[in-house]
């Protein structure tokens, strides 16, 4: 029977096209028709009679107060994934080296705290972080002054670490399983020594895991506006914050989307010089 | 034997579901759009049963959260409980319908008063009927301030740097700047308005946080000296943690008022009447405020509450002195939202 499914799989095609179509009418319902709308708003601005062509929606950006807002943004986001990488390339390599399978235990530990509501687990970290909070408490005990944890721009990074690491080690650890046991093995007969090994093989080749981790971690770090909420006290206002506002108190859609597109715009670009990085490696290589 | 026994609890649960489901209403059914825990929830299943009407209800956070979804059309309300300014501005918008008094006897049990000043965005009381209302105010610690507060001047005070929650939201925290500098909560004037963002801004570096919300949390845990907070939940706050007192500045604040209307593409007009009524009903309206203790502008209600302490709490229902010196929000258009947007931001920003 299976046997059969499969052959009649292989030979036609249009039952294979067929399949796709769930996801096809999934992609373009909550994909491509949401982006179109949030560019017919971006271009767009609201006048008496009706709506007007205008790109003043993203040059909103130069505003002083949404560029610094930006700014803060690109560096709170870009210093949260270079922590990310730091931490989890270790982790993955060592799972890796462990031999543990993907139902390992060491995995779960890891995939668990996804299971609970990401909301939850920053609230969590604020009643942990707060000046009564868990560690303060703890200090206390030991006679220390209490330490200003939260509403620091610290917090917000620490937010997003803890929230994005597992997005971080998990592509990371899923190209370094796959790496050839022979590859390494054939580095070391050629002399190379374990430091060789993980700069001149291990390191290229695990490139495209960190570029997904990369693009996991920083593009919601970006757009987040919930962590600085929570964390920061919304002392510290991000993009995320900006359009955000634009869309819940001045309900203007069409600012909110405008600089929505901005964003994306320094996504695509972020994206890019990655990707850059990613070819010359593998040149390199 | 355990795993059996989940079984027939999940049997009896989904024979319970289905019931639920298949239950039917002979007098159809009304669509509820209100404040997150905003209502004593029996009185939904109360009104179900004596009306025979199925009640659909939803919650918003905010006014803004709940205007485009209405101002589009695209859910139909029969009954919204949004604030003064919000009617406002939706009946500048023409999206209500007048409230058909003759099917609202229970009317005469608001206080005239309240609706006095709901005249304020509803002139006559045509299109909204007062649900329940309260003031804008200063909650501290009385065991951690050096003297009573009175004054908004102890949230621009720097030896409470870092010891102050402000309200993140910028009619409110803008309402505190311009009374304290002697203007009106409703203010247009770019001068005045510059003045409230220059002491919002002088404010920033001592306030620990921007919270809406979690104000509750922090002061019932002692993150904070003071805060400021809205007068229905400093009831339930003072009731967490005595030591906390709630004050109206003496500069005058914000007194707000929140009340039913009618969408004008209400599905269920009359079902939305019927629900209105029993709103105002004596014995719901109380119910209501023990569960969520924001004033009721019910006087039956407030007759029959039992507890003398918040019976003649100055917390729940102020003088009307204290009153006096309050004013409700207007809306203020478009471009004055933004006007005060950017200034917020502006402050948000001082580093």
């Amino acid at each position: 029977m299976r046997e059969r499914f499969k052959r009649k799989m292989q030979t036609s095609g249009v039952f294979r096209q067929l399949l796709a179509g769930p996801y096809i009418v999934w992609m373009v319902a909550f994909i491509v028709i949401p982006l179109l709308l949030i560019a017919y708003y971006g271009f767009t601005v609201k006048t008496d009679d009706g709506l007007r062509f205008s790109l003043s929606n993203l040059t909103l950006i130069a505003n002083p107060i949404n560029l610094k807002a930006l700014g803060l943004s690109l560096e709170l986001s870009l210093i949260s994934t270079i922590i990310c990488l730091i931490l989890a390339y270790p982790i993955a390599l060592m799972l890796r080296n462990r031999n543990v399978g993907s139902d390992s235990f060491v995995i779960m530990i890891f995939m668990l705290p996804m299971w609970m509501n990401f909301l939850l687990r920053t609230i969590a970290w604020q009643n942990i972080l707060e000046k009564t909070g868990v560690i303060n408490s703890l200090l206390s005990v030991f006679g220390i002054k209490p330490l200003n944890l939260i509403n620091t721009s610290g917090a917000i990074v620490f937010g997003m670490v803890y929230n994005f690491l597992p997005f971080m080690i998990l592509p990371i650890y899923n190209v370094l399983v796959k790496i050839d046991q022979n590859v390494i093995n054939a580095a070391r007969d050629l002399g190379a020594n374990a430091f060789q090994t993980f700069i001149k093989v291990i390191l290229p080749l695990s490139v495209p895991g960190m570029i997904s981790g990369i693009t996991m971690v920083f593009v919601p770090s970006l757009t987040t506006f919930v962590i600085s909420s929570i964390l920061g006290g919304s002392k510290i206002v991000l993009i995320g914050n900006v359009i955000e506002q634009q869309f819940k108190f001045l309900g203007n859609w069409n600012a909110g989307s405008g600089l929505s597109l901005v964003l994306m715009i320094f996504i695509l670009i972020s994206m890019a010089l990655v990707s850059i990085y990613d070819k010359d490696d593998v040149k390199g290589f | 034997m355990k795993r059996k026994g989940l079984l027939i609890g999940l049997f009896v649960l989904m024979m319970l579901f289905v019931t639920g489901c298949g239950k039917k209403y002979a007098n159809g059914e009304v669509y509820v759009y209100n404040w997150g825990e905003y209502i004593d929830e029996d009185v939904i299943e109360m009104f179900e049963e004596e009306y025979d009407i199925k009640v659909i209800y939803n919650e918003f956070e905010t006014n803004e959260d709940m205007y485009p979804l209405v101002e589009s059309g695209a859910v139909k309300y029969d009954v919204i409980c949004p604030s003064d300014y919000m009617v406002s501005k939706m009946l500048e918008k023409d999206l209500l319908q007048e409230i058909d008094k003759s099917a609202v006897p229970n009317l005469k049990n608001i206080d005239p008063e309240y609706l006095k000043s709901a005249e304020t965005f509803d002139p006559g009381n045509k299109y909204c009927v007062p649900y329940c209302w309260g003031t804008m105010g200063i909650l501290y610690d009385k065991t951690k301030v050096t003297a009573p507060i009175d004054s908004w001047s102890a949230i621009f005070d720097p030896q409470y740097k870092g010891e102050i929650l402000m309200m993140d939201s910028v009619r409110d925290a803008f309402a505190a700047a311009l009374r304290y500098l002697g203007y009106s909560l409703n203010s247009k004037d770019e001068k005045e308005l510059e003045a409230a963002k220059k002491l919002l801004q002088e404010q920033n570096p001592l306030v620990q946080a921007y919270v809406v919300d979690q104000v509750r949390d922090k002061m019932i845990g002692g993150e904070a000296i003071l805060g400021v907070i809205y007068s229905g939940e400093a009831i339930y706050v003072k009731r967490e943690n005595p030591n906390l007192e709630y004050v109206i500045p003496k500069e005058g604040s914000n007194v707000w008022i929140d009340g039913w209307v009618v969408p004008k593409n209400a599905p269920n007009t009359e079902n939305a009447m019927k629900w209105i009524n029993f709103m105002c009903r004596g014995d719901i309206a109380l119910k209501n405020f023990e569960a969520i203790t924001y004033s009721t502008p019910n006087t039956v209600a407030r007759e029959m509450i039992e507890d003398e302490d918040i019976k003649y709490s100055l917390v729940a229902f102020p003088t009307t002195e204290m009153l006096n010196r309050c004013e409700a929000f207007v809306y203020l258009g478009e471009a004055t939202d933004e006007v005060y947007m950017k200034k917020w931001n502006e402050v948000k920003m001082e580093k």
